[in-house]
């Protein structure tokens, strides 16, 4: 009767599971026909199956592959297994040094309980137009390296996330992990968020990296999200800070031409001026720990 | 699809083993089949905290959580961290210092304010709000909460001091 009581509750759609210990079986299992997800924290697509929001037939639990985790530093680069989960890159000290951006962003990830049991690779397959770790792939000219039965490929960021929950991931491709080079020429790093709760999807959301030698700004990429249906870099606004033509005229660069798009809880002509503001605060706070 | 799945765990310390099927909880299989009902099930989707907690020594959500997933994990849930004691001083607080009315969100607000005390020893008043902003309550208002928070993480320091001035 105690078991009845707990079947009658039904919330997700009815899926098969199976938990796979070695990529070669999580390879094989995307090719098995249906529509099959690959389970890692789980932390949005649980959620999305108990709002019926996705119906798959089978999810195959990746979380206990050996060697999809940690941080590490070699030839100048950051390499972040796709298993790493969102706390683990929060109290990295790795990270702190080499990444800060990443740093930065890590505490604006939802809640503790939910940062404890997300992934970095889970994040960026998701591609959630919201979320801070694509944007700060972006900014960071990170490259995704995937696996499928038919070999490795590596994707700059930049072309990956194509749209909303779109990536350049083929159906039978697994994301392994992301090599991330870290800067040498003393660039510093920005990031903020407005929010209405903290923790909650960012209104506006800006991850930015650049460095400042001599009162000029060089290298510097800005890239919004929560704005559109994917992250949107600000080239024009960054090119005007790089010339030296100041913040109004860097500002005036985050208009209609960016694509912002404008939903239920904000309107697009508010995103833009929040990100107006966003910019200022953020490049300002770059400022004020650059030369 | 609707095939069982076995499950091997620890909950509070005693082995379980259950038959479920892969759409199932680990927060429905906590409270449906082995009665655990402390911890409580609010939004479902992970927004709320109301069923948060421990998988393998860290907080989680018990809805975002499948049962089959914690096969082979160490479950602790309000039930099992009352009965050692770890957080009576924090519950006793949370008593006093009026952090609860109707009380649904308390346990997961336990098992996160317990996490943020681990690791932080000292929260800012701002950080304990960052760290129960994923936990609703609907009642308090969030300070006497925070008050509570604070509270223990002094209390729990001045002990610290006189336990390390005794040892001296």
């Amino acid at each position: 009767m105690i078991i009845l009581r707990g079947l009658k509750k039904v919330k997700a759609p009815d899926f098969d599971y199976v938990r796979v210990s070695t990529l070669a079986a999580a390879l094989k299992q995307l090719t098995t026909g249906g529509d099959v997800r690959l389970l890692a924290g789980g932390q949005s697509l649980l959620a999305s199956l108990n709002l019926r929001l996705s119906q798959p037939d089978k999810l195959v639990d990746i979380s206990k592959i050996k060697g999809l985790s940690g941080i590490t530093f070699a030839k100048g680069m950051i390499k972040i297994g796709a298993l790493t989960r969102h706390c683990d890159i929060e109290a990295s000290p790795l990270i702190l040094e080499k990444l800060p951006l990443l740093s930065m962003a890590a505490p604006h990830i939802a809640h503790p309980a939910i940062r404890n049991r997300g992934t970095f690779g889970g994040s960026l397959a998701l591609a959630d137009p919201a979320a801070e770790w694509p944007a700060c792939c972006i900014a960071l000219e990170a490259t995704i390296v995937v696996l499928s039965q038919r070999g490795e490929r590596r994707i700059q960021a930049a072309d990956f996330f194509q749209g909303l929950y779109a990536t350049a991931l083929e159906a039978d491709e697994i994301i392994t992990s992301v090599e991330i080079p870290v800067d040498t020429t003393g660039a510093v790093a920005g990031f903020s968020e407005l929010a209405r709760r903290h923790g909650d999807y960012a209104l506006v959301g800006l991850a930015a990296q650049g460095t400042k030698a001599n009162g000029r700004w060089s290298k510097l990429k800005l890239v919004f999200f929560g704005v559109s249906d994917r992250p949107i870099v600000a080239t024009e606004a960054a090119e005007k800070l790089i010339e030296g033509r100041g913040m109004k005229a860097a500002q005036d660069c985050v208009n209609n031409a960016l694509d912002f798009s404008g939903d239920d809880v904000c309107h697009a002509d508010t995103r833009l001026h929040l990100a107006r503001v966003l910019l200022g605060r953020v490049v300002k706070a770059m400022e004020s720990r650059g030369q | 699809m609707s095939v069982l799945h076995s499950v091997e765990l620890e909950v509070n310390g005693i082995p379980v083993s259950g038959q479920v099927k892969a759409r199932m909880h680990l927060i429905d299989f906590l409270r449906d089949m082995l009665q655990l009902t402390g911890s409580h099930v609010g939004c479902e989707h992970g927004v709320c905290g109301a069923c948060t907690v421990r998988v393998d020594g860290v907080a989680a959500r018990g809805c975002l959580t499948l049962a089959v997933q914690a096969n082979g994990s160490k479950i602790e849930t309000i039930e099992g961290m009352t009965e050692s004691g770890s957080i009576a001083d924090l519950q006793q607080v949370f008593l006093t210092r009026n952090a609860l009315q109707c009380g649904f969100c308390t346990p997961g607000m336990l098992v996160t304010c317990a996490e943020l005390l681990e690791q932080n020893s000292c929260p800012t008043r701002d950080e304990i709000r960052d760290a129960i902003s994923g936990n609703y309550c609907r009642c308090t208002g969030y300070h006497a909460i925070v008050d509570a928070v604070e509270t223990v993480a002094l209390e729990r320091q001045e002990k610290k001091r006189q336990k390390m001035s005794v040892a001296s």
